[in-house]
């Protein structure tokens, strides 16, 4: 039988506020346990939250990039549960009136491009962070009380292609509002999937699984392609699929079964009493529409624009706002009106020494800055430098830390390109090979190859071998 | 000089700073003199007077005082269930064992501003306000002073025994149900509920949420009025504080009553009143009535959904408002356990009381799935339903006079094994709470046996100022409110 996967996303986003979403205490990463605490993120009796009403201006602006309905009337619930990270043992959270509903992300996956619905997004509170450490079970409530967004996808995915593309997309749209660190490391971006599978040509669900603890989006991947074989192996030998939560675990490359759906939870979800529903309106909507800056697809359909790329090389380069924007400087830097230059060597050696290092071409350090990569850039335009002998200086240069200019000068890479230097090392190889000359004349076309070899031998390889050849046919016709 | 009202007292200040040094003293004095007998207060080992260290320093330093100090040297006690910074504030329960609050409510922050003395010593309550009688404390029941053997009401026992037995000057309790009201009936003090919003929740452990109110307890209606005007008022850090200007109450204590109109709802005087309250009440109407107000019956059609809707919001906040004492950070915790899960079993189990139980039970249990939408869900269009029964009253009447409660002050023991009959003694006052609107119980006369019963009088949101000028109109023509207890 054949089987489609059916998999929806949530995914768990920080928003960067300064403050907690509660609370007056800082949102900062990786400090002293415990040291961004007070008596309303700790839970203590008698504190109250106050919400943060940047958090909502950014969820809005996440809300409205991912085209939702923004609710007009909203409000906070409670989610009740114990566990020791969670200091009040319910969760600020909102049910059944979320901030915003029936979004989509437009996404390509496998060359084909695809709309994934976006169900809801809304807004929470984080929980704190147990350390297990030597026997001892300890909790870090630095977190607790973080602003949160919830953003769940429609069961629209298909693949575990399909499920990377739609993070990647949305990571680059979060990037670009700048609301968040999007850092799945620090625990900034998390996501959880529900994956089913059923006989393709079908509409109905099967049975789903919740699968957690995936820590990047490769491992979202790899569990969701894990789950798909799974689920199709399953169902393939006639077994059913029981409804569970499973963690990835990363090592083995596998899930497991944490809890069956007879274990889950009655969250028991009603409305905060501490804090009042409250409305939102259309003129703050409209304020946060003009907040939302360029976003990657109306970028990418500028730089096909405004510096004539191709549709492919303008994604690549608009993928990650911070590549963009340092792309976009470079093409614009760049002198000729020509860009595809600049942007090849961006895709290619920039990219390919960025990815070497795990960077991206931004946070590449070329020594001597935008203004020498432009330099090099136009040496091998215009043969001054070698294409080759060009990347390899980058390459060298970024190493050492020395300009790529400095390089070529030390050891004199630039290119002979003025005629009367070519002439003479012409005139001279002519002379020593008489016989290739007479095959040339004969009509051996190879015997031309062979004499401009020689040349490129001559002088060191620093002739400029397109001027070399043209020169070599010039004084050969002429004889 | 413990005998003395604020209002008294200040006075008394104004020509004597040392007055205020002997009120404390004064204070102190009566308490190891009494309290062994009214446990008003907690934590005090009443029968061992060395210990009355506990009240030294009796008052905390006032903090940060504005020049309008209009408490300047008052004594202040507080009910177990408001935040003092570094004073004990444990509900009345195990689970909060040795719990101080790094912090002041709001309330106690805005007392000390106004130059009051925040007591150390905090009164007793029903265990999380969870009563009707101070019974369900976990340091024992408090006594009426005005028969021992009697219970003070609840869950504002403390405050209002500890007031009506000269053990203070004045009182801060919590309301959620009656909670303040009903003790001030039964101990013949006075007892505000202000509206829900007025006074800042910030710092009140919360038993529900969107129910609570701080206020005051005193000796009459000018030191309600006086605590009120430093008490009330919008706080970020509130949400559900109202911003909105807080009048000088102590301007409407004043005004007569001529022309008010007064509602009668003829659902509190059906089956289940005590034939003598019902007799006392209807005295003071005619009283009022004699001061020139206009009264008619009116109807309440909601009332008798009251306790049901309101023991099914209340327990649902609760339930989720109590899931914090888990022994992680604060508190009592078990003293063995095998695991996270025994831990939290072992440590609510022998922290929590039976009533504390009974209602995180029942407000689980309203809240589960596929049982919310028949209980919590409708409770919350039936609370609506209530509101508007009031919202229609006061389109018409400028207040309702009830009785605060049904009987007068019952003996301690009578009801505590038989919820149902204790839950009804709060039938009067729980509508208030459910409509979030003011209330205030005011001395108005005593039974044959000579116990207190107390006039509620309940004005639209936001109108305490209606509710002071009844009240001080009724006081300043009858001295119910003077009489004392002997103890």
């Amino acid at each position: 039988m054949n089987y489609e996967a059916v998999i929806g996303l949530e995914v768990h986003l920080h928003l960067k506020t300064r403050t907690k979403a509660f609370c007056g205490c800082s949102t900062e990463f990786g400090n002293e346990p415990n040291s961004q605490t007070c008596p309303v993120c700790l839970g203590f009796p008698g504190s109250l939250p106050v919400f943060n009403r940047r958090a909502l201006d950014y969820a809005i602006k996440v809300a409205l990039a991912l085209n939702c309905k923004i609710q007009e009337y909203t409000k906070f619930d409670r989610k009740n549960y114990f566990y020791p990270d969670l200091p009040k043992n319910y969760q600020i959270s909102q049910y059944d009136l979320p901030l915003s509903r029936d979004g989509y992300l437009d996404i390509e996956a496998e060359d084909k491009p695809k709309r994934i619905g976006i169900r809801r997004v809304h807004m929470e509170e984080d929980a704190g962070k147990l350390i297990h450490e030597a026997g001892l079970s300890l909790v870090d409530f630095n977190r607790a009380g973080m602003p949160l967004l919830e953003i769940v996808s429609e069961p629209d995915i298909n693949s575990a292609d399909e499920a990377y593309a739609y993070l990647t997309g949305l990571k680059s749209i979060l990037e670009y509002l700048d609301v968040s660190d999007c850092d799945m490391e620090k625990g900034s971006l998390r996501c959880d999937a529900n994956i089913s599978v059923r006989e393709k040509g079908t509409t109905g669900l099967g049975i789903k699984a919740e699968l957690k603890n995936m820590n990047s989006f490769k491992a979202v991947r790899d569990a969701l392609n894990f789950e798909i074989e799974r689920h199709t192996a399953t169902l393939g030998k006639g077994e059913k699929i029981i409804q569970e939560t499973r963690l990835w675990d990363e090592k083995a490359q596998e899930t497991a079964s944490m809890r069956t759906k007879e274990e889950a939870q009655d969250y028991r979800y009603f409305p905060e009493p501490d804090l009042p529903a409250f409305i939102i309106k259309a003129e703050k909507i409209e304020e946060a529409r003009k907040t939302i800056p360029e976003l990657p697809r109306e970028r990418v359909l500028r730089f096909m624009r405004d510096y004539n790329l191709s549709e492919y090389d303008a994604k690549i380069l608009c993928a990650s706002k911070k590549d963009a924007e340092y792309a976009e400087d470079l093409i614009r830097l760049y002198p000729d009106k020509d860009k595809k230059p600049i942007v090849n060597w961006l895709i290619g050696p920039l990219t390919s020494i960025a990815s070497s290092s795990n960077l991206s071409i931004s946070q590449v350090t070329i020594p001597g800055g935008k203004s020498e990569f432009i330099k090099l850039v136009k040496f091998a335009q215009d043969g001054s430098v070698s294409n080759l002998t060009a990347k390899g200086v980058l390459s060298e240069s970024v190493i050492s830390g020395q300009t790529s200019s400095s390089i070529i000068q030390e050891k004199q890479l630039f290119q002979i390109s003025d005629a009367s230097s070519l002439n003479a090392i012409i005139e001279e190889v002519v002379n020593q090979n008489k016989r290739s000359v007479e095959d040339y004349k004969q009509g051996k076309a190879n015997a031309l190859m062979f004499l401009v070899g020689q040349i490129m031998k001559k002088s060191g390889g620093k002739a400029n071998p397109k001027l070399a050849q043209e020169l070599l046919r010039r004084r050969l016709s002429d004889a | 000089m413990n005998k003395l009202t604020a209002h008294e007292l200040i006075e008394n200040i104004k020509n004597n700073n040392a007055a205020s040094i002997q009120v404390v003293e004064a204070i102190e004095k009566r308490v190891k003199d009494i309290d062994a007998k009214i446990k008003g207060y907690v934590r005090t080992p009443a029968s061992e007077l060395s210990y009355s260290g506990d009240i030294k320093p009796p008052a905390c330093p006032a903090g940060r005082q504005s020049h309008k100090a209009t408490l300047k040297g008052i004594p202040i006690s507080i009910k177990d269930n408001i935040c003092t910074d570094g004073f004990n504030t444990e509900c009345c329960s195990k689970i909060l064992e040795g719990f101080k609050p790094p912090y002041d409510a709001t309330v106690i922050r805005k007392l000390k501003e106004a130059g009051a003395l925040v007591l150390s010593l905090k009164t007793n309550m029903d265990e999380f306000a969870f009563g009707s009688s101070t019974e369900n404390s976990f340091f024992g029941p408090t006594h009426n002073p005005w028969d021992l053997e009697c219970v003070p009401g609840g869950s504002s026992g403390g405050s209002a025994a500890v007031v009506a037995s000269d053990e203070a000057i004045a009182a801060l309790g919590s309301d959620t149900g009656g909670s303040i009201r009903q003790p001030a009936s039964f101990c013949g003090v006075v007892g505000l509920k202000p509206t829900y919003g007025r006074v800042s929740r910030y710092g009140l452990i919360a038993f529900a949420s969107s129910l609570d109110q701080i206020g005051p307890i005193t000796k009459d209606t000018r030191d309600s009025a006086l605590l009120m005007n430093v008490i009330s008022g919008y706080d970020p850090n509130d949400s559900t504080s109202v911003d909105i200007e807080t009048p000088d109450y102590t301007k409407a204590l004043d005004k007569d009553i001529k022309g008010l109109k007064i509602g009668i709802p003829k659902e509190y005087f059906v089956e289940g009143i005590e034939p003598e309250v019902k007799e006392v009440i209807r005295e003071a109407i005619k009283k009022l009535e004699g001061l020139g107000s206009i009264t008619k019956e009116v109807s309440l059609p909601h009332t008798e959904y009251a306790v049901p809707v309101y023991y099914i919001i209340a327990t649902a906040e609760a339930s989720s408002n109590l899931a914090r004492f888990d022994a992680v950070q604060y508190g009592y915790r078990a003293a063995s356990f095998t695991n996270l899960i025994d831990m939290y079993k072992k440590s609510r189990g022998e922290g929590f009381g039976q009533e504390a139980k009974r209602r995180i039970i029942l407000g689980t249990f309203v809240l589960s799935h596929g049982y919310y939408d028949a209980y919590y869900l409708r409770a919350l269009k039936v609370r609506t339903l209530i509101k508007e029964d009031f919202d229609k009253v006061f389109g018409e009447f400028d207040c309702v006079v009830t009785p605060t409660s049904p009987s007068p002050a019952f003996k301690i023991g009578e009801k505590i094994e038989d919820p149902l009959k204790m839950y009804l003694s709060d039938i009067y006052t729980i509508s208030a709470n459910l409509a979030g609107i003011p209330a205030i119980s005011i001395p108005c006369g005593f039974t044959k046996k000579g116990l207190p019963v107390g006039l509620q009088i309940l004005a639209k949101p936001f109108a305490e100022e209606t509710l002071f000028r009844v009240a001080n109109a009724y006081e300043q023509n009858t001295e119910w409110h003077k009489m004392k207890p002997k103890i």
